[in-house]
């Protein structure tokens, strides 16, 4: 009974316009003349100008980027191995305190994190920079990597894994041969959700991070405390975009990917 | 040996970086305020032994001593509560919206649920500034309308952390209600139906208590984490707003009271606990019931 009453229509039709509409009067007004943010005065990309010029900006974006990708490959490689482990370690000392520090971070409050992880930096001395900001973002990432890989991990077939070391395999190459190809795609979003947790973080990384690293949202958070800014609306837009696009293209992808694997599985049907 | 390796590297990693931490915010917690430092001079190291000697309780007095504390905890239970709701009366329709729409639409509809989840929180929360502000979009909108003869005063208000809440947190209240009620098999309610339930008694009775499990979970997913919240009360509320998440980032960076800040965090993880427990309880349930 797949039919949508009018009450349906409505609130589908209003929920979305309540998720999206902010996010999109936001695009318009990075266009808008005017440096009031809020009277629109014609059509103009000066604020992207002005925003490409403004070096602090640039140098905080890469900051972010080296960042993101550092944390989220090393929360990745951690994660997959976390979540081998609860998925295939079997009994071990102290399983149970290590799923609760696998799904504790989940749920964590920034604040609360932040706090313990500058705490510990500074409790052993360490220099507060970008080093840090990779360690305190690849902790709570891990968690999430772990979470996605091992929803996956336990949904497949263990048969396959036995059989590769039946006929001989390793441990280490029944995994890199037949496992790791299997479960390719909750690895890849879970690199792809790290990198996006820590593309955005602004709390922990405020706490992490000492004078010689800012980040993005920290440069924005700056900003913004002052009141709505052109500026901060192009930057916004054009992260915005970079998102958008990036989601598009993973769901066109995945769905080329399902319509293959049917296509495979209907050849191979045909043959037997 | 290899399956020790395996287990030791991400195990040593948290327990360095999560729990030690954490053991050091209870330490901090009860040391004197005294022997606290700036962030910013790394003299720390040497503090530290000392603080082992100095424990007492003199920050978890002072924090029920002092008003604002005590306020700010009920306040961010009483924002956290009434938020969740909201974004259950919000996320409910548009989950069940989702699950009767054709099948070849719910990818789609799913996607545009996600996505906002991909963009940056912080620009969403920030969105809202422009919006809710008194020259901002919707009190324009609203007097040219002609509701209203004078902008209405959201920015800086609890109204505005509401909105934002409800804003930022829908899709964790829609996701685990979408998959409970996809799942719901359609003839359970033609039965109902045919036994004489007229449809909003099917609802009422088959429905709801079918989609129990997404409704507790997408709650808990909501209620959680903006407890703790510190960006959307410092952003979109006002002085008045009281958010025990943006009183410790305060009492840290601004007053530079470690001490106080370790115990207002020792306090707002024995509350969050509670819930915490009785999420995973519910989810192994949950897991229970389904195998």
């Amino acid at each position: 009974m797949n039919r949508l009453s009018p009450f349906n229509v409505v609130s589908l039709t209003f929920g979305f316009a309540f998720l999206y509409l902010p996010m999109l009067i936001l695009v318009i007004f990075s266009f808008n003349e005017s440096k009031l943010v809020t009277v629109w005065a014609g059509f103009s990309t000066k604020w992207y100008g002005t925003l490409i010029q403004n070096e602090a900006f640039l140098d905080a974006a890469w900051v972010t980027l080296k960042v993101a990708v550092m944390s989220s490959t090393l929360a990745t490689v951690l994660g997959t191995m976390a979540a081998y482990v609860l998925v295939r370690g079997g009994r071990f000392l102290g399983r149970t305190l290590f799923s609760g520090m696998i799904y504790a971070p989940l749920v964590m409050p920034e604040v609360i994190t932040g706090l313990s992880l500058l705490l510990l930096f500074i409790g052993i001395g360490m220099d507060r920079g970008v080093m840090t900001i990779v360690l305190a973002h690849t902790t709570f990432s891990m968690c999430f990597v772990s979470v996605v890989v091992s929803s996956r991990l336990s949904t497949f077939d263990r048969s396959l894994e036995e059989a590769a070391l039946d006929l001989g395999a390793s441990q280490f190459n029944a995994f890199r041969l037949v496992t790791l190809p299997i479960i390719a795609p909750a690895v890849i979003s879970g690199w792809l959700l790290a990198f996006t947790l820590s593309l955005d973080d602004l709390v922990i990384a405020s706490f992490a991070t000492g004078p010689s690293a800012t980040t993005l949202p920290m440069k924005i958070w700056s900003s913004v405390r002052l009141g709505v800014s052109p500026e901060i609306n192009a930057l916004s837009s054009i992260l915005i975009g970079i998102v958008t696009i990036g989601v598009i293209t993973a769901s066109l992808m995945s769905k080329r990917h399902a319509v293959r694997v049917r296509r495979e599985e209907q050849a191979a049907q045909r043959v037997t | 040996m290899r399956r020790f390796a395996l287990i030791a590297v991400p195990y040593l990693w948290l327990l360095a970086l999560f729990l030690v931490p954490f053991a050091i915010v209870f330490k901090v917690s009860l040391s004197d305020f005294a022997l606290s430092i700036p962030p910013y001079t790394p003299t720390m190291k040497d503090g530290f032994a000392a603080l082992i000697s100095g424990l007492d309780f003199e920050n978890f007095v002072f924090l029920t001593q002092d008003d604002l504390y005590w306020k700010a905890y009920v306040s961010s239970l009483q924002i956290a509560f009434f938020s969740t709701i909201a974004t259950l009366l919000v996320g409910y329709p548009m989950a069940y919206g989702m699950a009767r729409a054709p099948e070849e639409w719910r990818p789609t509809l799913m996607m545009l649920v996600i996505l906002p989840f991909w963009t940056s929180f912080l620009i969403r929360v920030y969105a809202w500034v422009g919006i809710l502000s008194t020259e901002g979009f919707l009190n324009q909108l609203l007097l040219w309308i002609g509701v209203i003869n004078e902008p209405l005063t959201i920015l800086n208000t609890n109204w505005a952390v509401y909105i934002g809440i409800v804003y930022t947190y829908l899709p964790f209240m829609i996701l685990p209600i979408y998959a409970a009620l996809e799942r719901l098999d359609e003839s359970l309610i033609e039965a109902a139906e045919d036994l004489g339930c007229s449809r909003m008694q099917a609802f009422w009775l088959v429905t709801i208590p079918l989609s129990r499990n997404g409704i507790v979970a997408g709650c808990f997913l909501v209620f959680i984490p903006a407890l703790g919240e510190f960006v959307i009360p410092s952003l979109l509320g006002g002085s008045g707003t009281l958010m025990i998440g943006k009183v410790l980032f305060e009492e840290f960076f601004a007053n530079r009271d470690w001490p106080v800040a370790s115990a207002v965090a020792v306090i707002l993880l024995l509350i969050l606990i509670i819930p915490i427990i009785l999420f995973q309880r519910n989810e192994q349930r949950q897991q229970e019931a389904e195998q």
